[in-house]
């Protein structure tokens, strides 16, 4: 199944991040783009693009008749989906295939168990990971979804089932609040996924977010170690490291072990991660989903173990077997992640697509820029608001602060706001700097910043 | 006849939620503050509220079209 010629079914930082692992490759890059992408980066670098449709997602990047249509114009022979959009559709999986094309990630039955949350919950109680109580499976309907939840205990969790992202995710603290919510993630879901279908979970409040990275050729699976996202704002990750901080070697060993056996046990291709909610009191950690796909924050686990991760999953792909054995991941050092997003955290974390008038980069030892941007480019309305990754490595975590401190020092965005600022706000806090944190913890210090500005 | 703008740039909806009927339809009264649509920008989705009260005469916008800021939406008689 040797390929050559490459489509990337995506958009943004990761589609220029693929086309670079492709082109180390030899392969040759077939980018696809919405009307509103013509100037990206990643049509300018692309080896060919062609244009799939409107700006709406639904009608272009979601839109599998038109990539395939795409796929077959430019004679691709492989399309890698990226993150989000069609990464974790077992029907655009299946389409692709079914179109004699190689799916750079699993087979399509492997994402319908392990891309569907309440699915994958189910087979991870069969492996004997453990799991946090919620839901069997997806809810049919609100009558279902409340009979769940009185179950589970208030505070409940509402996730999508085809979820990923943060994208269609409620807390609800009592029973008052769930239709509402309800309703409200089930549209998220629908116009994120194209799948309204949602579950429920017990809310775990002081919790630390780690997740483990695996890569698998169908026929052996190993882990690249895992990487800390406990830092969120609305179930977004905006800060991530790895190794985790809190994990004593026995507590690593027995998560890293568990989460190769999962992927084992569904003869996993290609590279995939398992979110865990890991309880710093009780050295408990609860499986709570997989992704089936590369994930955002890829870099810091290529930092920290030197395993390109989107490489190894277009030579899986081709059919080759594992580059490395488990013996051979090593973890040296420390990495971070700062997501640069086109927010003003001054203004409640407001969107601010626009034009961009002044741009320079990171550089320099251990810092690494993965981007969308350019001088002079327009950031367009429609898509997330991620427009770079700022990863920083070094041998101490101590050291890694240090760094993260000095490349934002070099960063220049103008004519756009981003969460830069809040970055140079985190890497100087005690909390962030000793480690001291949770799932919950950065929208508590951002509420007790905004208190302390209004008074 | 006044118009209601887009405040920001993004996709406009007229629903809530995909299986849900409307917020407005033509025809239909106004009242300053009233939900007109939604506008998508970078996946938040923000109330449009009226800041003119009348009739809808017509949607400017179509369902799930991409707008600028400032950009007619509706037109309020």
């Amino acid at each position: 199944m040797a390929f050559s010629r490459l489509l990337i079914a995506n958009r943004g930082e990761i589609a220029v991040r693929i086309q670079r692992a492709a082109r180390e490759l030899g392969m040759t890059t077939i980018q696809v783009y919405s009307a509103a992408d013509e100037d990206s980066l990643a049509v300018k670098m692309a080896d060919k693009a062609i244009n799939i449709g409107p700006p709406h997602a639904a009608k272009s990047y979601l839109n599998i008749a038109a990539i395939l249509e795409a796929a077959e114009t430019t004679g691709a022979e492989a399309i890698h989906p990226g993150y989000g959009f069609l990464s974790e559709n077992a029907d655009f999986a299946e389409a692709v295939e079914a179109a004699g094309l190689v799916f750079v990630g699993p087979t399509a039955s492997t994402i319908r168990t392990m891309g569907d949350k309440a699915a994958a919950r189910a087979a991870a109680e069969k492996a004997g990971v453990p799991v946090v109580p919620g839901s069997a499976g997806r809810v049919a309907d609100f009558a279902q979804a409340r009979a769940a939840a009185a179950e589970i205990g208030y505070p409940v969790m509402i996730k999508a089932s085809a979820g990923g992202g943060g994208r269609g995710i409620r807390v609800v603290e009592s029973a008052e609040g769930l239709e509402a919510a309800f309703d409200q993630a089930g549209a998220e879901a629908k116009a994120a996924f194209g799948d309204s279908g949602l579950y429920l979970e017990k809310f775990i409040a002081r919790a630390r977010h780690v997740e483990v990275q695996v890569l698998g050729d169908g026929r052996d699976a190993i882990h690249c170690y895992e990487r800390e996202c406990s830092l969120q704002r609305r179930r977004q990750k905006v800060w991530e490291e790895a190794p985790a901080l809190a994990l004593k070697p026995n507590v690593r060993e027995a998560l890293c072990a568990c989460a190769v056996r999962l992927a084992k046990s569904v003869a996993y291709r290609g590279a995939g991660t398992l979110e865990f909610l890991y309880d710093d009191a009780t050295e408990r950690f609860y499986f709570i989903e997989m992704n089936t796909r590369i994930q955002v924050e890829h870099p810091v686990t290529e930092m920290a173990t030197g395993v390109d991760l989107v490489r190894e999953m277009l030579r899986v792909a081709a059919g080759a077997p594992l580059a490395y054995t488990q013996s051979a991941i090593r973890l040296r050092g420390h990495a971070i992640e700062a997501r640069i997003n086109a927010e003003d955290p001054a203004q409640n974390f407001r969107p601010s697509p626009g034009t961009v008038s002044d741009y320079r980069a990171p550089g320099g030892a251990g810092t690494r820029f993965d981007t969308l941007l350019y001088q002079g480019y327009q950031v367009p309305p429609f898509y997330d608001s991620l427009i770079g990754k700022l990863i920083v490595w070094d041998e101490t975590r101590e050291a890694a602060l240090a760094r993260m401190r000095r490349a934002l020092t070099e960063l220049i965005v103008e004519g756009i706001a981003t969460t830069a600022p809040l970055h140079q706000e985190l890497v100087e806090d005690e909390a962030v700097r000793a480690g001291a944190f949770h799932t919950r913890w950065l929208e508590d210090w951002l509420s007790s910043r905004q208190r302390r500005a209004a008074s | 006849m006044a118009q209601i703008l887009s405040p920001l740039p993004g996709t406009f909806y007229r629903k809530p939620a995909p299986d849900k009927p409307p917020f407005k339809s033509e025809g239909d009264s106004v009242a300053v503050g009233d939900v007109i649509g939604l506008i998508e920008v970078m996946k938040n989705f923000v109330e449009v509220h009226a800041d003119a009260a009348g009739k809808v005469a017509k949607f400017i916008a179509d369902n799930e079209e991409p707008v600028m800021a400032g950009q007619p939406l509706v037109e309020v008689s």
